[in-house]
């Protein structure tokens, strides 16, 4: 199956005469020191990755790690310098202007950090606002832009003004915003990172129920390490516009590819993200067991009353296959492990 | 900010880090100092050796003639000449035909009809308060007396404004969204903005004759900068976030400026019609010299007879004009979103009333009398007082000022200009000005441009006493600056030439009086600037300088002015301009120089290329003085 958006080798440098740093010695430079001899700056360098139909994928880096300039490359809002683009199998980087707008309006929608609402109209009309440059009659727009308002919890909200509401109910805008053309594709741009924490921990929740119930594809950035473990089917660290590791959460903890992605998730709770599978030991002859095995994808945190209360140890499967075993010292050292050391 | 109040360091300390080198940060004060000191003895100097006795200005200098038989040639070709038969005349015809059609509809209303429908507008615009205001506005041209010429002058405005909309809104647009083409209007527009009212004038009547058209075509010059300007920041000014999340959702380039970027920058374009109208305003009444009808033509007939009291009643409608035009268009820019409900029965009762015969006889109320004698009861008993005070600053400062500069040879002017402009406010500004000061001679009128810039000196000397004074004490007391700001904002929106009248009122006609004029005019933008400089200091710095022990006195000293030094500057800068502007129209009351000069050359045919000249030369006097004190602003200032 072709993924639904494909990215090979995508380059973008800012600065005088950006062409000239890709397939270069220049592109080998660190970042500071092409700044120093060009005045370009690679936001994106070489980055490769695909996404699956209704995978949710979240790129992740510290700010100034080109992650935003990432995301505007997709659809073009920042042009790439160089590198393949493609969307259902088709390529972006040779649409025409018009063919791009229609890739804009119907099949990728945008959830912005800072939500870029017009102020001048009601909440109504923001979220009507994609279908009306469509074209779409005015009873058919309100209509729909009803409906996805309601989907965001916004009934009864629809005659205010942006400003009028706050920030949370203005991301939610935002966000029936994009749903309301139905793409198949959700861009989001650090979009709760302006909120409270309270308000971005509802409206996770809210992106996680939306996925769940209209299952859309998404590209998710965020600076938020939390945020991408609870969101992300996968996760992309950025780090000065280079991919680090690509990999399930569990994935970049239980195993990180450098030290910093180890830095990054050295203060994640590992038993929540953790399967046995990173605990198990394989068996010993002749020992004894538990009589229910329990499943090798089973989050460590969950098997710890089961384990902890258990005479012998436990036998981790794979469908039917033996796998391994899990005992209580296998769990504590995962279970403790998170914590900084305190020093005496 | 902070970098201002840092004491240089000693130099030993400081040589070892200095990215430039050793010597020269360490050096530059230090010579700084001594070319300054240096140029300044020079120039003495220079004086001493080389001052002239200041002979009047030729009566036929090279550039009179020539403009003098430009002028001919332009009458001698007026009517076969293709560049005036096919686009000049028909641009002429084409403002005329707009003006009388909006002066028939406005007088085809009649005084109840235009009354109603004023309130109307102004209610759907802006709600209720400015409805009344416009009503009672409307009402008082009729009580005054002024009915005819307040329409005349409205009709002048509002199709100036109109046209300077229709090309300003686009021409601003373009500056914001093109880069090189906004780059290119800048300095366009900058120069324009500088240009005192009286300088638009002659070139107009060269090229339109006088009368209505050459009145709209030289308002609408003298008002599209701004439009263009204030257009041009509006939408420069639209929010990225949302342009790029329409971009996004895959609009159009038109849809974003339909949907995005006009509409959110719908408070600021308001305010560019606004600004637009109260240009045009002061501009349509001076073009009563040029033989543009309405409430002008009373003003200037009423100061050429030193009737302060017939003058006044022109200029309460004129400030009655500006008052209500700028709150209906303030409150509309301020409106978020507009009850149409209540508007179309609103306009329709306006309608109705403007269709039904409801005679417009109102009784009429003069105050000439009453005025007229409050001036002879001042001339009477305070005749000592301001005897003195004219007498005072003309022997202590206008005249040796003047004296100075008319004995100056020009070519030292220029050079002194060059070099002073060199070491305050950059090459490039100092090398305008001295081509300015070159030009002033060239252009036949030094002596008399001399006079102007004392007289513009020494006012604006006044304007930044006063000005600093003021605007320190409205900073520093909350309830003197809340009782003078609307106090301020009327003043701002008031046209120049109403100044006049307090001034002459006072001083009668004289040199001095077109100084307290202008100073009556450029103080209060200058106290704006000024307490906002000031206001505008970070209050930690404030509040690290008082638990230093800073007593009132050395926070503003020490603290306060020097890092509100951007503020003063601009303030300087703003006030210099304003009061040339002033300046030159005071040569309708005794100024005499330029200003009489450009007003001579409309009444005396053979004035006409003096009058020209004259034109030029304030333009020339303009750029001068703005390229110095805008150049000092730029280069030394602290950079926000």
């Amino acid at each position: 199956m072709t993924p639904t958006i494909a990215v090979r080798n995508l380059w973008k440098v800012f600065g005088p005469r950006p062409d000239r740093v890709v397939g270069s010695p220049l592109a080998d430079l660190p970042r500071a020191e092409l700044r120093a001899r060009t005045g370009c700056l690679a936001a994106v360098r070489d980055v490769s990755f695909e996404v699956a139909r209704n995978e949710v994928f979240v790129v992740m880096g510290l700010s100034g790690s080109g992650k935003s300039t990432l995301v505007r490359c997709l659809t073009r809002l920042i042009e790439p310098t160089s590198g393949e683009i493609e969307i259902d199998g088709e390529a972006v980087r040779a649409m025409s202007a018009k063919r791009l707008r229609d890739l804009r309006r119907h099949r990728v929608a945008m959830v912005f950090q800072h939500f870029g609402l017009l102020p001048h109209r009601s909440v109504l009309d923001n979220a009507a606002y994609g279908l009306e440059i469509q074209g779409v009659s005015r009873a058919d727009r309100y209509r729909k832009a009803a409906e996805v308002l309601e989907l965001v919890g916004l009934t009864g909200h629809e005659q205010q003004l942006p400003e009028e509401l706050s920030g949370g109910m203005q991301q939610r805008v935002g966000l029936a915003r994009a749903l309301a053309t139905d793409p198949e594709v959700l861009l989001f741009d650090e979009p709760f990172s302006a909120l409270d924490p309270l308000i971005r921990r509802d409206m996770q929740a809210e992106v996680r129920r939306l996925h769940a119930e209209v299952g859309k594809t998404m590209v998710f950035i965020t600076h938020d390490l939390a945020e991408a473990l609870t969101l992300g089917d996968r996760i992309a660290v950025l780090r000065d516009g280079e991919l680090v590791q690509v990999g399930t959460p569990e994935e970049l903890v239980g195993a990180p590819a450098d030290g910093y992605v180890e830095d990054f998730v050295r203060d994640v709770p590992r038993a929540d993200v953790l399967t046995l599978r990173w605990i198990m030991r394989p068996a010993v002859d002749g020992e004894e067991y538990e009589d229910t095995p329990l499943p090798q994808d089973t989050v460590i945190r969950d098997a710890v009353p089961r384990v902890l209360r258990a005479a012998r140890p436990i036998l981790v499967t794979d469908g039917d296959q033996r796998v391994g075993v899990v005992d209580a010292e296998r769990l504590l050292p995962a279970l403790l492990g998170h914590r900084r050391q305190v020093p005496a | 900010m902070t970098a201002v109040l840092a004491k240089p360091a000693p130099p030993r300390e400081r040589n070892g880090r200095n990215p430039r080198g050793p010597w020269s940060r360490r050096k530059e004060p230090l010579t700084r100092r001594t070319v300054m000191g240096l140029s300044v003895v020079a120039t003495v100097v220079a004086y001493l050796i080389f001052r002239t006795a200041a002979a009047a200005d030729a009566p036929d200098a090279a550039a009179f003639r020539l403009f003098g038989d430009v002028r001919d040639w332009v009458d001698d070709n007026r009517d076969t000449h293709p560049l005036f038969l096919y686009g000049i005349n028909y641009l002429r015809l084409g403002v005329r035909v707009l003006v009388e059609g909006i002066q028939a509809g406005l007088t085809g209303l009649g005084l109840p009809g235009l009354v109603a429908v004023a309130g109307a507008v102004a209610f759907v615009l802006g709600g209720w308060r400015p409805a009344l205001l416009a009503v009672a506005g409307f009402l008082g041209f009729g009580f005054l007396g002024l009915w005819p010429e307040s329409v005349d002058t409205l009709a002048l405005t509002l199709t100036a404004v109109l046209l300077a909309v229709l090309i300003g809104v686009p021409i601003g647009v373009l500056a914001a969204r093109v880069g090189w083409f906004g780059a290119a209007l800048r300095p366009v527009l900058d120069v324009m903005q500088i240009l005192p009212t009286f300088a638009y004038l002659a070139p107009m009547t060269l090229l339109f004759l006088i009368g209505s058209p050459a009145a709209v075509v030289a308002t609408l010059i003298y008002a599209v900068p701004v439009t263009i300007r204030i257009t041009e920041l509006g939408i420069a000014g639209v929010a990225p976030s949302a342009v790029e999340a329409a971009t996004a959702q895959g609009s159009t380039a038109r849809q974003l400026l339909t949907k995005v970027r006009l509409p959110m920058a719908r408070p600021t374009l308001v305010l560019a019609v606004n600004q637009t109208i109260m240009m045009a305003l002061s501009m349509v009444v001076v073009t009563a010299l040029i033989d543009a009808p309405g409430l002008g033509v009373n003003i200037l007939r009423a100061l050429e007879r030193v009737n302060v009291g017939a003058a006044f009643d022109a200029g309460l409608a004129i400030v009655l004009m500006a008052i209500v035009l700028d709150r209906v268009t303030t409150a509309a820019a301020r409106r978020q979103r507009r009850d149409w409900r209540l508007a179309v029965p609103v306009l329709a009762a306006a309608a109705l009333i403007a269709a039904l015969p409801i005679p417009g006889d109102l009784p009429t109320v003069s105050f000439a009398k009453p005025v007229n004698d409050l001036t002879g009861w001042l001339e009477l008993h305070w005749y000592d007082g301001t005897e003195w005070l004219k007498n005072t600053v003309s022997a202590v400062l206008l005249n040796p000022l003047e004296n100075l500069l008319v004995t100056t040879p020009w070519w030292l002017f220029v050079l002194a200009v060059l070099v002073f402009g060199l070491l305050l406010a950059g090459w490039r500004a100092a090398v305008v000005a001295a081509l300015a000061a070159a030009g002033l001679s060239g252009l036949g009128l030094y002596q008399h441009a001399m006079q102007t810039l004392a007289t513009v000196l020494v006012a604006t000397a006044l304007t930044m006493l006063i000005g600093i004074a003021a605007g320190v004490l409205c900073a520093r007391n909350d309830r003197l600056a809340a009782v003078a700001r609307p106090v301020l904002d009327a003043a701002q929106t008031m046209p120049s030439f109403v100044y006049l009248l307090p001034a002459v009122a006072l001083f009668g006609a004289s040199r001095f009086t077109a100084i307290v004029a202008a100073v009556i005019f450029a103080v209060p933008p200058v106290v704006r600037l000024v307490e906002r400089g000031i206001r505008d200091v970070p209050p930690t710095v404030v509040e690290a300088a008082l638990s230093a022990g800073s007593t009132p006195g050395q926070l503003l000293w020490k603290v306060q002015l020097p890092m509100a030094r951007g503020g003063l500057l601009l303030a300087a800068n703003q006030g210099i301009v304003m009061v040339l502007a002033m300046v030159v129209v005071g040569g309708l009351v005794g100024a005499g120089a330029l200003g009489y000069d450009v007003v001579a050359g409309f009444s005396q045919r053979e004035d006409f290329g003096r009058g020209l000249s004259a034109g030029f030369a304030i333009v020339l006097l303009g750029v001068l003085l703005d390229r110095l004190t805008q150049g000092f602003n730029r280069t030394k200032g602290p950079s926000r």
